[in-house]
Formats: structure tokens, sequence, C-alpha cells
């Protein structure tokens, strides 16, 4: 089924008649114009003077980019932007290499030559999602302070790999649910070993799935706020920390909050226009296949 | 679904047939059971052994700023959710259901209204659809700061420009009006996934059903009430479900926007202050928590069977 094909629909639930249906274009223009408008908002003020951003709301101003070389520039004793990149990225992508190495299987094993009672599997990751955060927070803080685990990167990997798993299951069951029965069998009389099957047959199929879900994976660890806080808050913590230390309590500090923001956020705004529609694909089909 | 089992020392031994295919059952349960244990034995080393640990800990007295040993309690810390020392999480507790139904429903209602009026062929429609998304994208706690020091604040929001603009007084809203001011940005960051994963349902309909309910002379509302709506309840029933997941373990947001003030602190806000932020409440914290757990789990169910029944009685 063509979730988001582009092939031209017969009927639409609204519009039958050309004067409404210009409107109601202009209308989701409006819209969408709107819903974007704090985050251009946000751009436009990371080029701004700080005088300029703490004052009326204007747009006539001239553009710098030093707001993006005060927040770049390291700070001593402070974390510093280049220290929480490569703190976000090796958390980020060892844990989504995680995630996919034990959920690849999984999905295979609900999917593709279903064990029994992969229902009641399947249900149990996804109910792992509803255990709230503060449900473990507690004994995890204290593993890891026996451990000597607060303050390293390898703490919020551990978590961000069980975070984001049950959600990979869930999305790759869906993607590996499409593939062909026949090609699998074929690959099995031919002697294909489990490995094999997936290696050679099956992530070529699903690659784009497979990618799809380890973006998602990527956006949300990204994104993660409260175990960085909570559980790293000194030198090896990630960028939405290091965002929020720009909020300063005194003297003028929107520019420079905005540029820090625009960089923030930047990576994983392009990663998700990219994918956007197997994003979204695979989180809907799984409901329903 | 059965498979023919090949096994070359299949047939050769001496125990009897029956015995023999018993084993061969098992063996294949085994071997389709095996890629899916790292990953259920992770989530339960990582996820549930710990919520065990919460449930012991809800059960004692425990304070880590104090050399004293923990001790057994029962369920006293339970008892004393009622007493008037507690009003605080109660206070948290109202606050974390009312953020998360009204976060939940709102961006259901907008999400599902931005999905019929993308769902139409115009010009720049994969332009405005990318613009809609993005707020989702959006890191949380980028959002959070952005609404409060450029859209909500007193002296340079521009939600305040624009009051002014019309002649209305300045609103200081993230102190006046806490709650809804976390809310309002909930709403803008999950109205697009809801709206994506309407727009996932809408798209998959059956064009011929809806053609012949035209030919039959249908009205279009009446078409989308007796034949979308309905196609459309597993979607909306996913998009409650995932919202409601995300929406009720809210922390960012707070942090950032209300961080601390009294009457917008939810419950994991509360719970994160009242132990390893600071407040050392180990035992109590953890019997805040043991609540929480058991009310997402049943406001997951309620909002589902709502839903449902809502749903049931239109068609």
């Amino acid at each position: 089924m063509a979730v988001f094909s582009r092939s031209p629909k017969p009927e639409p639930v609204l519009g039958q008649n050309r004067a409404v249906g210009h409107l109601l274009s202009f209308v989701t223009w409006i819209i969408g114009l709107v819903f974007f408008f704090p985050l251009f908002w946000l751009t436009v003020n990371g080029f701004k003077e700080e005088s300029v951003a703490s004052a009326d709301p204007t747009l006539r101003f001239d553009p710098t980019l030093d707001r993006f070389a005060e927040v770049t520039e390291a700070n001593s004793g402070l974390l510093s932007f280049a220290e929480a990149f490569s703190n976000s990225l090796w958390v980020v992508l060892i844990s989504t290499a995680f995630v996919m190495v034990l959920a690849i299987p999984a999905a295979y094993a609900l999917s593709i030559r279903p064990m029994k009672m992969w229902r009641d599997v399947l249900f149990f990751f996804i109910s792992t999602k509803f255990l709230p955060i503060v449900g473990i927070i507690m004994p995890v803080w204290i593993i890891a302070r026996d451990l000597n685990l607060l303050g390293t990167r390898t703490v919020l990997v551990v978590l961000y790999t069980a975070m984001n798993l049950p959600l990979a299951v869930w999305m790759l069951r869906s993607f590996f649910a499409e593939v062909p029965k026949e090609l699998i069998e074929a690959a099995q009389i031919d002697g294909c070993s489990l490995l094999g099957q997936i290696r050679q047959v099956l992530l070529p199929i699903v690659a784009p799935g497979v990618a799809a879900t380890a973006l998602l994976c990527v956006i949300f660890a990204w994104n993660e706020f409260f175990f960085a806080l909570q559980l790293n808050p000194t030198g090896a913590s990630t960028i939405p920390v290091w965002v929020n230390s720009q909020q300063k309590f005194q003297g003028q500090f929107i520019a420079t909050l905005s540029a820090a923001s625009v960089l923030a956020t930047l990576p994983v705004v392009i990663a998700g226009w990219i994918a956007q529609k197997r994003m979204i694909r695979g989180l809907a089909m799984g409901a329903i296949k | 679904m059965s498979n023919a089992v090949v096994d070359s020392d299949a047939g050769t031994t001496a125990t009897s047939r029956a015995d023999e295919v018993k084993r061969l059952e098992r063996r294949e349960g085994w071997k389709r059971r095996l890629p899916i244990l790292p990953a259920l034995i992770y989530t339960i080393v990582v996820t549930q052994i710990p919520f065990l640990f919460t449930l012991f800990y809800s059960l004692t007295d425990w304070r880590i700023d104090k050399v004293e040993p923990r001790q057994f309690v029962g369920i006293e810390n339970y008892t004393s959710l009622t007493s008037e020392t507690e009003k605080f999480f109660r206070d948290a507790a109202w606050v974390s259901v009312q953020m998360t139904v009204m976060a939940v429903l709102f961006s259901l209602i907008v999400g599902t209204l931005l999905a019929i009026l993308l769902d139409r062929q115009f010009f720049g429609q994969g332009f405005i659809r990318t613009l809609l998304i993005t707020p989702f994208l959006v890191m949380p706690v980028v959002a959070g700061l952005m609404w409060k020091t450029q859209m909500l604040n007193f002296n340079f929001g521009i939600i305040n420009w624009l009051r002014n603009g019309v002649g209305l007084e300045s609103v200081e809203y993230a102190t006046k009006h806490p709650m809804a001011s976390v809310i309002l940005v909930l709403v803008w960051q999950w109205s697009p996934f809801m709206m994506l994963i309407v727009l996932a349902g809408l798209q998959g309909q059956d064009q011929s059903v809806l053609e012949a309910a035209r030919v039959d002379g249908a009205s279009t509302f009446g078409i989308f009430r007796q034949i979308t709506l309905p196609q459309l309840r597993p979607f909306l029933e996913l998009g409650t479900l995932l919202g409601a997941i995300y929406l009720i373990q809210v922390y960012d947001h707070i942090e950032v926007i209300v961080g601390g003030q009294p009457g917008a602190n939810n419950l994991p806000f509360y719970i994160a202050q009242r132990s390893i932020g600071g407040g050392n409440r180990f035992g109590l914290a953890s019997t805040y928590s043991i609540i929480v757990v058991i009310a997402s789990i049943i406001i997951a169910n309620i909002g589902l069977r709502v839903l449902s029944n809502l749903l049931e009685d239109d068609s």
C-alpha cells in the first residue's frame, strides 16, 4: 500500500469546488507558515546583535555571524560546544548501533519466521515504553553511582539503547512483514544460514526501512535531556545540556541562545526532512500490519 | 505455519519416533526464539529489574543523605500520600493528569485538521508538509527555550508584541499561566506527529469505496463521518497511545519553561526534585514513581477505550 503516493487522487476529503479548493490551499499555506514561524524567528535572532535581539521585534538589522563564533568558542571550566557535540555524536551513534544489532534479529523472529506467541512478545516490548522513566531513575542512578558511571558517556549509551529498542523493534517488524515469504523460503532451500538470510536477502530489501528506523533512534537520542541532565551534569554531557547552559540569569542572551539553538537543532531537522516519509510509514504501519 | 524440518541426525537414533518429533519441535522452537533473546534480555535487565528495585525502595524510609540504614516500613509511604504533608505530591499528580489529557487531546484535534487540509493536491503540498513536520523534530529543550524567550516573553516576545499592536496589555505568560504555556508548546510539537499518523490513514483509504459512496449521493461530511472516520480509528488510537506514552513523561519543557515554580510541576519533575535532584528522599519518591507507573497504564487504557466508544457510537 503506497501511503504517500503522488498519483492524483480522485476524491480528497475536502474541496470539491474549485473556489473552495483555492481557499483551502491558501489557509493551509498560512497555517504551515504560522507553525514554522517560531523557528524562522529563532534563526533570524541568531544572526542579530545582542541588543537588537533583546528589543522590539524587527527584521531590519545587519546580519552577523559573531554569535555563532561566540557560542562555539571554548569556555574555560564550562562545557564547550566541541565537547558537547563530540559527546552527543559518540553516545548517539554507538547507542543506535547497539539498538540495530539487537532489534534486527528480534524483528526477524517476530515477522519472517515468527516464534510462538510473537504477539505477546511484541506487546511486551511496546509495554516497556509505558514504564515512565521516573519509574526506574532512582535505581539507575544508584547503580550508576556504585559502578562509578555517573558523568560518563557509557551510562547514556546503555540507557538510550534501552529507550529506543522497543520503538525500533516495532518499526522494523512492520518493514520486515512486507518482505515476500517466497524469497526467504527460496534462500532456506538453498541452504542459506540465518545470518546469511538476514544479510543477503532481507537487508537489501528492507534497507530503507532500517535506515529510517535508525534515524528515528538518532533523533530521539540526540534530543534526550532528562538522563543527560540527571546522570551526566558534568564534562561528559551532551548538546541539550549545553544549549540549556546558554540561558543566562543576567544580561542579554537571546541572540547567543538562538545561535546555539540553531546549531543544536539543525542536524536532526535536516535528517528528519530527508527521511520523513519512511519514518512515519514505519510508525503507522506497525499499528495495522 | 508448518515448516518441514530436515535434520541430518533425525531418525537414526534408537529413541521412539514420537520423542524424536518432540525433540525436533523443541529445537525448532528455540531456533526461532533465539534471535529475539538478546533484545529481550537487554530490555528486561535495563528496564524491568530496576523497576523491581523501585518497588522495593518504595517500601522503605530510605534517605541517601542520612547514614542510618534504611528501614522497611511496609505500605506506610503509600498511606501517607493522602496526608496533609503530601499536598505537593497531589498537586503534581493533578498537573500531570491535566497536562497529559489536554496536550494529547489538542494535538490530536489540531493534527487531524492539519492532515485533512494536507490530504489534497495543491501547489507546494510537499513544502508545507515539511514545514509542518519540523516542530516535532526540534529538540524539546530548544522548543521550550525558544517559546519562553522569544514568543511568550513579557518584554520582547512576539505574542505580546502582537497584543500591544491591537491595543492589549502584555501578559507574563510563563508565570501567570505556566501550565497553559507548557501545553501550548507541547501541542505545537506534537500536532505534527498526530498529523503524520492521521495522514497515513487518510492516504491508505480504499478509493473505490469513497467513489461508490459519492455515486450513491453521499455528502462530503457524510462520507467523512461514516467511512473515513471509522477507517481512521486505528490511526487515531495509535496517535493517542503514542502521544500519551510520551506526554505523561514530559520533563524537558517544564524544566526550561517554568522550572520549579508552583502550578506547573508535573510528577516526573517533582519526583526528580525530591530524589536525585537534591531531595534525597529515595523511599518516598519511589512511592510516587510507582503511582506514576500505575497511573500511566490506567490512563493509556482509559484513553483507548474512550476513543473506541466514541467512534463506535458515531458510526
